[in-house]
């Protein structure tokens, strides 16, 4: 029964983003990407024909960093205005009131929401990211040492994303809810950025920073495990690489991972809870 | 010879009546310092087509979300077909029509009534949905998308919605808000369809004529509370004789005031005659008045609407009585 409903919900939500002009939007943001991306591969190889095998990869796999972080920005602003207005919406125009009144639990029609959010989410990090790692390899030959990796660590930042969208949207307005999320992965990957930058110098305080945002929303922890991923293993070794935002020293451990599972876990229970109190 | 103790709990199960459609006890609601619904009590039998009455802000809407689990009460039970109304499973059999009545407006007609037919965990064939869809008059509007439809067709939707899973309890909140006068008709028909059914109904409605065609009881509500209940014949039994009369002496006087609730205004006398009078009663009250003396220059016998029943009721209300 509640696993009916789930599905049901889920194959709905996924529905709902496939005819939505959301999708449309997606489509044209990474379409622009994508191309500019591929146009600048091809000049980097032909304009810097004079670099190194080695020089080149390492300039390219820096880009690619580059313009996967823009993929990911994409995804997270697609998934957080698809999360907010697909509760908070319904329950505002009326759609919700028909729904929830069929014989199902409310946590059953909110995880259902969850499940086609992220199946849509990670559908589209797959499908565009893997575009772009076919782009960057076919213009400058370069291919990132675990893309299933990479691609599976940005899908999960965007699943962390929208979670959190869908909690907000379970309490506040749905246009408000898709702008305090997408605020707070900027802030958080900004406080990522700063605590790099406090890492370099030394300074505790500012490092301090970053450590505590990658807790609080995981995004940006699970961002720079995807980077380095992507990024070519000589890049580590060079110092003068350590305070770049776009490149990542160290490879996510398997208990940051389990905290951002947990995280999720529990974000979505308290939107459950929440959704569950709330009259309707 | 023995007697299997469980048998006979299940015949003595099986001869209890069934239970109501709907039953509901001390439901209480405040949102922050305002009481939406204060300590209502009522049952809609099966079968039962139950009309919602009050004005604007009299807590109509907020007892049907209370009752289907939409609003949580700060008191008070629920129960629905038998089941309590904390159980999402109480609903399997329930059809509702909200007042502010919206569908997802990238699904076709037909999608969200699949939807609901899902939702719900019936087993409707695709045929009869088409059919439910026909019966609100959108049959060749089935595959195109609900963001197109008009108001009141997206109500007509609604209406559909409400009825494909086979409901044995229909909760309607305004069913004719959005409609034209030939719509309205319409749901006339399908209520006295559902009521030929037994299918039981919780009718929200404005239309005092509407409800008073169709309903076999009505619920009274004023600023939260239950001012009045009963059914039709309770409510509407009464009826007034209106007397313009001349030289009434207080003898005269008192026999009028014994044949019911007496009003005057200038020559014309209203008495509110009791619902079980006999049919000799106004020839042997008029053929005494003429032996008091009193000379009758007219008597009219007239039936109380239920429109100036109500609005009797929600005016004494206001004087402080609720009932």
């Amino acid at each position: 029964m509640i696993a009916r409903t789930v599905l049901t919900l889920a194959v709905l939500t996924l529905q709902e983003a496939l005819r939505r002009r959301v999708l449309r939007s997606l489509v044209v943001m990474t379409a622009v990407l994508l191309s500019l991306s591929a146009w600048g591969f091809y000049r980097l190889d032909s304009e810097f024909g004079t670099l190194t095998t080695g020089e080149a990869r390492i300039a390219a796999s820096t880009v690619l960093n580059l313009v996967m972080f823009g993929l990911s920005l994409i995804a997270a602003l697609g998934t957080a205005f698809l999360a907010g207005p697909t509760l908070a919406g319904e329950i505002e125009s009326g759609i919700a009131l028909a729904v929830m009144t069929r014989p199902v639990r409310r946590s059953a029609v909110l995880l259902g929401k969850w499940l086609g959010l992220v199946a849509f989410g990670s559908g589209f990090v797959v499908v565009a990211g893997l575009g772009q790692l076919l782009i960057v390899r076919i213009t400058v030959g370069y291919w990132p040492p675990q893309p299933a990796t990479g691609l599976a660590l940005l899908a999960a930042q965007t699943t962390v994303l929208l979670t959190l969208g869908l909690l907000l949207s379970t309490v506040i307005s749905p246009m408000a809810s898709g702008i305090v999320a997408v605020g707070l992965f900027g802030a958080t990957w900004i406080a990522g950025v700063v605590g790099m930058v406090g890492e370099a110098f030394g300074n505790e305080g500012m490092a301090g920073v970053g450590t505590v945002s990658r807790m609080l929303l995981p995004t940006d922890g699970l961002w720079r495990g995807a980077m380095h991923a992507f990024q070519h293993p000589a890049l580590s070794q060079f110092p003068a690489f350590e305070d770049s935002p776009f490149l990542s020293v160290a490879p996510l451990t398997a208990t940051y991972l389990a905290w951002a599972a947990l995280w999720v876990a529990v974000v979505l229970g308290l939107a459950a809870l929440a959704f569950q109190r709330r009259d309707l | 010879m023995t007697i299997d103790p469980v048998v006979t709990a299940e015949r003595k199960l099986a001869d209890l009546p069934p239970t109501p459609a709907v039953w509901c006890s001390g439901l209480r609601k405040r949102y922050r310092k305002q009481t939406a619904v204060d300590d209502v009590s009522f049952t809609v039998g099966r079968g039962e087509v139950l009309g919602l009455l009050g004005p604007n802000g009299a807590g109509k809407t907020s007892v049907i979300k209370i009752l289907l689990g939409l609003v949580r009460p700060d008191a008070g039970e629920v129960l629905l077909l038998g089941r309590p109304g904390t159980d999402p499973q109480a609903r399997t059999r329930v059809g509702y029509l909200p007042e502010l009545f919206r569908y997802q407006p990238w699904l076709s007609a037909a999608e969200v009534l699949a939807l609901h037919v899902r939702l719900a965990g019936a087993a409707v064939p695709a045929r009869e949905q088409r059919e439910s869809l026909a019966l609100v008059g959108l049959a060749d509007r089935a595959g195109d998308r609900v963001g197109g439809f008009s108001k009141g067709m997206q109500q007509r939707l609604g209406l559909a919605v409400a009825l494909v899973a086979r409901p044995e309890l229909v909760l309607l909140d305004e069913p004719t808000s959005a409609l034209d006068p030939i719509g309205r008709a319409d749901v006339r028909d399908l209520l006295l369809s559902l009521k030929e059914r037994r299918v039981a109904v919780l009718l929200n409605s404005h239309l005092i004529g509407e409800v008073e065609r169709v309903c076999d009881r009505v619920v009274i509500l004023d600023k939260g509370r239950v001012a009045a209940s009963g059914t039709l014949a309770e409510l509407l039994g009464q009826r007034e004789l209106r007397l313009r009369l001349d030289e009434v002496s207080p003898p005269a006087e008192a026999r009028l005031a014994a044949a019911g609730h007496l009003t005057r205004s200038g020559d014309s006398y209203t008495v509110t005659l009791p619902a079980d009078q006999s049919a000799t009663m106004v020839p042997d009250l008029v053929a005494e008045l003429v032996h008091l003396g009193v000379r009758v220059h007219a008597v009219e016998p007239a039936r109380i609407s239920l429109e100036e029943r109500l609005l009797d009721i929600l005016r004494a209300g206001t004087g402080g009585d609720h009932r």
